[in-house]
C-alpha cells in the first residue's frame, strides 16, 4: 500500500454518508498498459466502516423524507447525468470520456465495451420504474411512503429490513452495479465498496445521484481492503458480495447476505434444435462472447442432445476468428486482464484440465499461437472453446471470465441431471416435457425459453434474488 | 577545508554514536568472554577465525558477524542463550506473536523492566497519571507485554489489570476466513474490559491494540470512562489510524503509538504536535540497547538514503541477549535523528510489502 501521495493525479476520496473524506492511506490505481499511476484512492479502514455504520439511521431518514415518486424522478436524472455531465472526481471532475478511458486503462475493459455498458446503466436508472415494478411484483409504491396502504382490495404493509444496503463489488463489468441502484429509490441507503481496480462506476453514479437530488447521507462509499468488504457484510443487517466461488461460499448461509458469485450460465438444446445447430450459432458466439466473456451471465457451457461435436467445431470455428485487439480499438470484442500473471496461470489451470481424458480444446486447433496473446501492451486470453465427451469432466463446469466456453453432449432425457449450478439457462425447445424439467430444475435460476441469449437482460425481472424481498418483509396489517 | 557546522544535535548524534561504539564493545566483550558469555554464542565463535573481541570496536563492525537468523531462536534449547554469569538468576521465557511459523523465544531476566522503565520515562504523567491503574487488553501467555505492561504499572504506582488476549487463534481465525466468530472472540475481549472499567475508577491508563481499540470505542466513549492515556501497539498502526484514533475513537485523551516486540524492546514515537498535525508515526529504537538500520531489501549491506524506503536490520545489544544485524519483516522510511533521539529512525513502519500476502494480522 503505497504511504506516498503521488502529485496531481485525482484523488478517490472515501464518502463517509456522502461526506469527501481524504485519507492518509491511499492505494494507486493503474493503467494496465505501461503501469503508470493514473489516480489515487483513499482507502478506509474496517473500524471506520464499522464505526460510520451506526450511524446509518440519519441517512435513513434522510432518504425516507423522499417520496418513491421523487426518487424515481432522481433516478430518471442521474441516469441523463450519468451519460453526459462532467461530474465531481473528489476534487477534479470526470466527463463521460474522461470515465471511459480511466476505467478501460484500469480494467482493461475496452472503452467500447465500457460504453456498452454506460447504456445498461442509463437504462436501469432511467427505467426504474419498471425495474421496481418486476422486483416488488407491480406493488403501489406509494404503500412504501405511507407504510400501509390498500391494493387490489387487500391491506398491504412492509417493514425494512435494514438501515442500509452493504455491497461488495467486483471489478469485472460496470454493468453489474445495476444490481444495486434500486435500494436509493426503495430509501435503503448504500454502503458501498468497489472493486480495487474500478472504484469509477460507483462513485460516478453517486455523484450522478447526489447532482440530482439524492440526499449525500443515502451513500457511503469505501474504497478498502478485503477486510473492509468483510467489515461491510459483518455490520450490514443486509447486503450483497460478488466474487468468485471461494469469496462467496463462505456467505451463503448467512441469510442477510445475497452472494453473487459464478454463474456457470448455459444454453440447452434438445434434439431438434442441436440438429439445427448453425441457426443458434450466432446466438451461441454471442452468449459466450458478449461484455468480453466476463460476465456470469455469458454462457460457458452448451449442452446439446446431439451433434455436439460438429456444434462445438462450428462455434471454434466463429469464436476462433475473434482477434485481441488494443482497448481503444472500436471494434475490440475481447476485454484484457489487468494482471498478465492471471491470465497465464488460468490458461495454464485449462490445459493441465485438459490432461484429464475426455476434452479437447477445439480452437487450439484452429488457431497459431497460444492462449495467451499480448496486443498493445495489454494481456488477452482468446477465446476457448472444449470438447468435453463427459458432462462430469472438470471443465465442463467452468467458468473463467473471458469467453470459454465447454460443449457437452447428453441425451435429452438426461439434459438437466448434471447441469449442475447454473445463474442463466437458455432452454431451445418447444417440447411440454423438457421445458416442465426446466422449470422444477432447483439448479436454474434466470431460466429463458426459446433461443434469448443468456446475456440478454429484462429490467423487470429480478437476478438472483429477488432485492426487494432481501431488504423488505411483508407483515401482516390490520387496521380498525 | 571545510569547516563543519556543529549544532547542537550534531553534537547529540555524534556523543550518541560515540556511546553507541562504546556499549558494542562491551556487550561484544561479555557475550564472547567464557567466563560470562552465553553458550551459543562462544561455541558459534569456535568456528570463527577472528576473535569477536579483537576486531569489533565499533557498530559498524558488527557486520563482521553476518546476520543474524531468526531460525535461530525457533525451538531449543533455549538455556543456550542464558549468560553464564546470569546463569543463577530467575529466567524468564517469551515468545513472538507466531504469526510467522514456530514461535522465536527469548530469555529474558530483567531487560523487559528496564525497557518498560526507559518507556515509563518518556510518558507524560498528565495523561499517564502516576499512581492510577492500568488495563492491559492485548497478548498476554507466553509473550513480553503482560510482565512488561504490569511491570511499568508497578513502576509507576500502579496497579495492572489484564484482559486475555490469544493472537495464535485470531491468526487462526483470520486464515480460516472465520469472521464471525472472530467478532465473537473480539466481543469476548471487549466485554470482559467493559466489565474492568465498569467496576474500578482507578483506571486511568490503558494499553491495546488499534483493532481492539476500534472495538472497544464502539461500545463506550474512553473518556469518559476516566481513561487519560493510552499506548497502543501492532502491525496495524499507521498515520491514518493514529488521525482515526485522535479525531474519532479518543478525542481528547493523549495517543501514544508504540513499537515494540521481543526480540528489540520498545521503540519510542517522536511526539505528537498538535499544530503541526502530522499524523506520521516515526519510531526510534532504545539506543544503545538496541538500534535499527534501514537497509536496502536486495542489498542489506546498503543503508538507504533518509526518506527513502528500506528494510529494518535491527540490532539488540543487552547483557541478556546479543542479536546482530537481524532482518526483520517490516519496512519503512529512514528518518533524521531528532534532538530527543539523535539516532535514526523508521516512519510509516509496516509489514514488508513482499509479506503482505502471506501474513495474517487479526486484532494486532
Amino acid at each position: 500500500m503505497a504511504k506516498v501521495s503521488m502529485a496531481r493525479v485525482p484523488h478517490i476520496p472515501l464518502l463517509r454518508s456522502g461526506r469527501p473524506y481524504r485519507s492518509l492511506e491511499v492505494r494507486p490505481l493503474r493503467d494496465v498498459v505501461g503501469g503508470e499511476v493514473i489516480a489515487e484512492a483513499s482507502q478506509a479502514s474496517p473500524g471506520m466502516i464499522s464505526r460510520d455504520l451506526r450511524d446509518m439511521d440519519q441517512a435513513c431518514e434522510a432518504l425516507g423524507g423522499l417520496t418513491v415518486g421523487r426518487l424515481l424522478e432522481i433516478c430518471r436524472e442521474a441516469g441523463r447525468r450519468f451519460a453526459e455531465d462532467e461530474l465531481p472526481l473528489g476534487e477534479d471532475r470526470q466527463g463521460p470520456e474522461d470515465y471511459v478511458r480511466q476505467l478501460s486503462a484500469t480494467t482493461a475493459m475496452p472503452q467500447s465495451m465500457v460504453r456498452s455498458n454506460v447504456g445498461k446503466i442509463v437504462g436501469a436508472l432511467e427505467g426504474m420504474e419498471a425495474v421496481l415494478g418486476g422486483l416488488t411484483r407491480g406493488l403501489d409504491l406509494e404503500i412504501l411512503d405511507q407504510g400501509w396502504g390498500e391494493q387490489d382490495g387487500r391491506r398491504m404493509s412492509y417493514l425494512r429490513q435494514s438501515r442500509s444496503l452493504g455491497a461488495v463489488l467486483p471489478n469485472n463489468s460496470p454493468g453489474v452495479h445495476t444490481l444495486w441502484l434500486p435500494s436509493i429509490p426503495l430509501k435503503v441507503p448504500l454502503v458501498l465498496r468497489p472493486g480495487s481496480a474500478e472504484p469509477w462506476t460507483p462513485l460516478r453514479i453517486a455523484e450522478a445521484l447526489f447532482a440530482s437530488g439524492c440526499p449525500r447521507q443515502a451513500i457511503s462509499f469505501y474504497p478498502s481492503g478485503h477486510a473492509g468488504g468483510n467489515q461491510i457484510l459483518l455490520g450490514s443487517e443486509r447486503s450483497m458480495i460478488f466474487g468468485d466461488q471461494s469469496t462467496v461460499e463462505r456467505w451463503q448461509r448467512d441469510l442477510r447476505v445475497q452472494a453473487h458469485g459464478p454463474g456457470w450460465s448455459k444454453i440447452l438444446l434438445d434434439q431438434e434444435s442441436s440438429e439445427n445447430w448453425p441457426s443458434y450459432l450466432v446466438l451461441l458466439a454471442a452468449s459466450v462472447g458478449a461484455n468480453g466473456g466476463r460476465s456470469c451471465i455469458n454462457a460457458s457451457g452448451v449442452w446439446a442432445s446431439n451433434h455436439g461435436l460438429e456444434l462445438a467445431q462450428g462455434l471454434a470455428t466463429r469464436l476462433a476468428s475473434v482477434p485481441a485487439r488494443g482497448l481503444e480499438d472500436p471494434e475490440a470484442e475481447l476485454a484484457g486482464f489487468s494482471d498478465p500473471e492471471i491470465a497465464r496461470r488460468l490458461s495454464q489451470m485449462i490445459d493441465d484440465q485438459l490432461e484429464i481424458p475426455g476434452a479437447r480444446d477445439l480452437t487450439a486447433e484452429l488457431r497459431s499461437g497460444g492462449r495467451v496473446v499480448e496486443v498493445e501492451g495489454c494481456t488477452f486470453l482468446v477465446p476457448t472453446v472444449i470438447w468435453c465427451e463427459d458432462p462430469q469432466h472438470p471443465l465442463a463446469q467452468a467458468e473463467f471470465g473471458f469467453p470459454f466456453v465447454s460443449v457437452v453432449q447428453v441425451p435429452e432425457s438426461q439434459l438437466f441431471e448434471s447441469i449442475g449450478p447454473t445463474l442463466v439457462a437458455t432452454v431451445i425447445s418447444d417440447k411440454p416435457a423438457l421445458r416442465e424439467q426446466a422449470l422444477t430444475c432447483a439448479h436454474v435460476d434466470r431460466l429463458n425459453f426459446g433461443p434469448i441469449p443468456t446475456h440478454q437482460i429484462a429490467w423487470d425481472q429480478p437476478h438472483e434474488g429477488n432485492l426487494f424481498d432481501h431488504l423488505y418483509r411483508q407483515r401482516a396489517f390490520q387496521a380498525a | 577545508m571545510v569547516e563543519i557546522l556543529q549544532t547542537p544535535l550534531t553534537d547529540k548524534i555524534h556523543q550518541a554514536r560515540q556511546k553507541l561504539d562504546e556499549h558494542v564493545r562491551e556487550i561484544v566483550a561479555w557475550h564472547f568472554d567464557p567466563a560470562t558469555g552465553c553458550p551459543f554464542w562462544l561455541e558459534r565463535a569456535t568456528g570463527w577465525d577472528f576473535d569477536p573481541r579483537k576486531e569489533i570496536g565499533s557498530y559498524g563492525d558488527l557486520s563482521i558477524l553476518g546476520h543474524f537468523q531468526d531460525e535461530w531462536l525457533r525451538g531449543g534449547p533455549v538455556r543456550r542463550w542464558v549468560p553464564k554469569a546470569l546463569a543463577d538468576r530467575p529466567i524468564s521465557v517469551f515468545e513472538t506473536g507466531g504469526s510467522t511459523g514456530v514461535p522465536k523465544s527469548r530469555i529474558n531476566i530483567d531487560d523487559f523492566r528496564i525497557d518498560y522503565e526507559m518507556l515509563s520515562d518518556a510518558l507524560p504523567d498528565e495523561s499517564f497519571p502516576r499512581g492510577r491503574d492500568w488495563l492491559m487488553l492485548g497478548p498476554t501467555g507466553p509473550r513480553r507485554l503482560r510482565l512488561a505492561i504490569e511491570h511499568m504499572a508497578q513502576h509507576r504506582g500502579g496497579i495492572a489489570f489484564h484482559v486475555d488476549l490469544d493472537p495464535r487463534w485470531v491468526n487462526k481465525l483470520v486464515r480460516a476466513q472465520r469472521f464471525e466468530e472472530l467478532e465473537a472472540y473480539k466481543a469476548h475481549i471487549t466485554d470482559q474490559a467493559l466489565t474492568i472499567l465498569r467496576a474500578h475508577d482507578t483506571l486511568s491508563c490503558l494499553f491495546t491494540t488499534p483493532k481492539l481499540l476500534e472495538a472497544l470505542c464502539e461500545k463506550v466513549d474512553l473518556k469518559r470512562m476516566g481513561i487519560e492515556g493510552i499506548f497502543c501497539g501492532g502491525t496495524e498502526m499507521n498515520a491514518q489510524f493514529h488521525r482515526f484514533a485522535r479525531e474519532e475513537l479518543v478525542p481528547g485523551v493523549e495517543f501514544v503509538p508504540i513499537y515494540g516486540n521481543t526480540l528489540m524492546g520498545l521503540a519510542c514515537p517522536r511526539p505528537f504536535d498538535a499544530e503541526v498535525k502530522d499524523y506520521t508515526i516515526t519510531y526510534y529504537p532504545p539506543s544503545p540497547r538496541a538500534i535499527f538500520d534501514l537497509v536496502d531489501p536486495e542489498d542489506p549491506e546498503k543503508t538507504v538514503a533518509y526518506g527513502e524506503t528500506g528494510r529494518v536490520m535491527l540490532t539488540t545489544l543487552t547483557r541478556e541477549f546479543f542479536m546482530p544485524r537481524f532482518l526483520e519483516r517490516d519496512e519503512g522510511e529512514r528518518t533524521e535523528p531528532i534532538d530527543l533521539y539523535p539516532w535514526d529512525g523508521v516512519s510509516s513502519l509496516r509489514l514488508l510489502s513482499s509479506l503482505t500476502k502471506t501474513v495474517a494480522v487479526g486484532v494486532y
